[in-house]
Parts: structure tokens; C-alpha cells; sequence
């Protein structure tokens, strides 16, 4: 299902294999692109959702390297950890991804950096897990009306159909 | 970096869906279902016909170059979702769309995209900031 709203970003949820896919244009070149994905002081200022605070405690952003960096605000922190596992410049960035508290909730990121010309660049990113169950919990985490009640609401329906 | 999703998350929310994954872990998983069902671009246009108001079948099969039995076809997929019902009028049938589902999962989605996006203009930002001599760096 995909929702494309024309300068923005667009979803794509793949009905067949447990991955989101998140695409959006950037008026910049590649290389500042790349560049505000691997430098920890520019991905710091960036990354997580808006009024939360990021610290970097490692950013060995290189093939075979590792990241961890603590996400707080609104009376909340987490740690989010992962290992770089293939970094090309100004083209791809192979990554995984981990909330620490669900240790075995990894997603295998693909971050693409595709060069537009005219100094715009296309990222594309990737997140795929390994259940469908898990990929929807992404989708709704935090939801006013989370995975559960829409769950049981879909429960409700089927039973009554 | 797009699982991180939310600008509510708690530990006890996702412990929660955490448990939920657990317990459903050989469930059949009704939300893939249903984007299942929207990944068909004539479902999709039957639920946009849908809502607007209810329709019959043979309604419903009109504009299309198909059979009455290909689109019962398409409504039984997306019955099995959840997305519709057949409502009891024994004579007509109309199907009716479940407006609550359809936009829980549009919801969902759509607060995914926009975090995503919220992220990305503050990424706009950051770029505008940098100086220019990547390039040299870079290539």
C-alpha cells in the first residue's frame, strides 16, 4: 500500500515480505546526503522524532563498525544500538537496527543514496524484519489506538462477518 | 532508523507489542492481510467506490472489463480482511465498507510516513547548515 504525497515522503508497506520502505528527495547533493548519515554530529541533530535529544556514545560509522546512541526526551529514554555491515560512499549504507530493550527485535536497514543531478539526491531506506507481526508493531508503536485494539477490533469483525 | 517511529513511544508500549508478538507469533496476522487486500489496484478502487455508499455486486462490477464472479472474486479477499461486510438485506446484499478499519490502517501508516517525514524536514534543515566542500571530500 503506498501513500505519495507529491515533495514528501513516501510509505511503501509490502504486502508480501515484512519490510517498509520509506522514500523521499532532498535538495542537496549525495555527498552532504551521505555525509549527515555518517558523521555523529550531524546524524545527532537530526535522527528520532522532534523535541527528543540524542547523545552518541559510539558512531564507528565504517563497514564492520558499530553505533549506539541514547534517544531522550518527554520523561523518556531508550538506547538504540546496531552494526554497520557495508558502507559505500555516497551509496549505500547496510545497517542493523535495535531498540536495546527488545533485543530481539533487529530490523536490516538499506539506506540508498541515489544521485538526482542538479544537486538533488533520492534516499531511499529500507527496514526489514523477520515476521510481519513485528513489522505491524513498528508501523503502530506508540498509536493512541495501538497494534492490540486494532488487532481485537479486526478480531470483532471477522467474528461477526 | 524507521522502526523508531514514535514520538510517544514508552517502554511499556512496546513491551506490550512485544508480548503481543510473542503470543501471536503462529497467528495468522490479520493487519498483513489487510495490506494484502489494498495491494490490488481494483480493490483498492472498489474500496474507494465503497466509501462513498453501499453497492451490490453487479453495481460494483459496472465500470469494470471483468465478470460479476471476478469482482465476487475481489470482495471475498477483501471480507477475509475485514474490509467489508455483506449487510442482511436478503434481497440486495450491498456491501458496506468497515470505514473503522480501513482508517486504523490508513492512521497507522500515515503517523509512520509523517514521523518519517517530520524527521526529513528537520534533515532539510541540518543540509542547509553544511558547508559545501564535501564534494572534493566525498568523491
Amino acid at each position: 500500500m503506498t501513500t505519495n504525497t507529491k515533495h514528501e515522503t513516501q510509505i511503501i508497506v509490502d504486502p508480501d515480505v515484512p519490510l517498509v520502505r520509506i522514500i523521499r528527495e532532498f535538495d542537496a547533493p549525495v555527498e552532504k546526503v551521505f555525509r549527515a548519515h555518517t558523521d555523529p554530529e550531524i546524524f545527532r541533530q537530526w535522527t528520532g522524532p522532534n523535541g527528543y535529544e540524542n547523545e552518541i556514545e559510539t558512531f564507528d560509522c565504517r563497514t564492520g563498525g558499530s553505533y549506539r546512541y541514547k534517544t531522550s526526551g518527554d520523561g523518556w529514554e531508550g538506547w538504540f544500538r546496531g552494526s554497520f555491515h557495508e558502507i559505500r560512499p555516497n551509496e549505500v549504507i547496510i545497517q542493523t537496527f535495535n531498540y536495546e530493550d527488545i533485543p530481539d527485535g533487529v530490523s536490516l536497514d538499506r539506506i540508498e543514496f541515489e544521485d538526482l543531478g542538479d544537486g538533488r539526491t533520492r534516499l531511499t531506506s529500507t527496514s526489514l524484519v523477520d515476521s510481519f507481526e513485528g513489522r505491524d508493531a513498528f508501523i503502530a508503536s506508540g498509536m493512541e489506538v495501538g497494534v492490540n485494539e486494532g488487532y481485537q477490533r479486526l478480531d470483532e469483525i471477522l467474528a461477526a462477518s | 532508523m524507521e522502526l523508531y517511529s514514535t514520538n510517544r513511544l514508552t517502554k511499556v508500549d512496546l513491551r506490550h507489542i512485544f508480548n503481543h508478538m510473542v503470543d501471536n507469533a503462529a497467528a495468522r496476522d490479520p493487519l498483513s492481510d489487510v495490506f494484502s487486500a489494498l495491494a490490488d489496484p481494483t480493490r483498492r478502487d472498489i474500496v474507494a467506490r465503497l466509501a462513498v455508499s453501499d453497492a451490490t455486486v453487479t453495481e460494483l462490477a459496472q465500470p469494470y472489463d471483468v465478470t460479476v464472479q471476478a469482482v465476487s472474486k475481489h470482495l471475498k479477499v477483501l471480507e477475509e480482511a475485514g474490509l467489508i461486510t455483506k449487510t442482511k438485506d436478503a434481497q440486495r446484499r450491498p456491501v458496506h465498507l468497515e470505514a473503522e478499519v480501513f482508517d486504523l490502517m490508513t492512521k497507522w501508516i500515515e503517523r509512520y510516513r509523517r514521523l518519517a517525514e517530520e524527521r526529513y524536514r528537520r534533515l532539510d534543515a541540518v543540509l542547509e547548515t553544511m558547508p559545501e566542500y564535501e564534494k572534493e571530500e566525498g568523491k
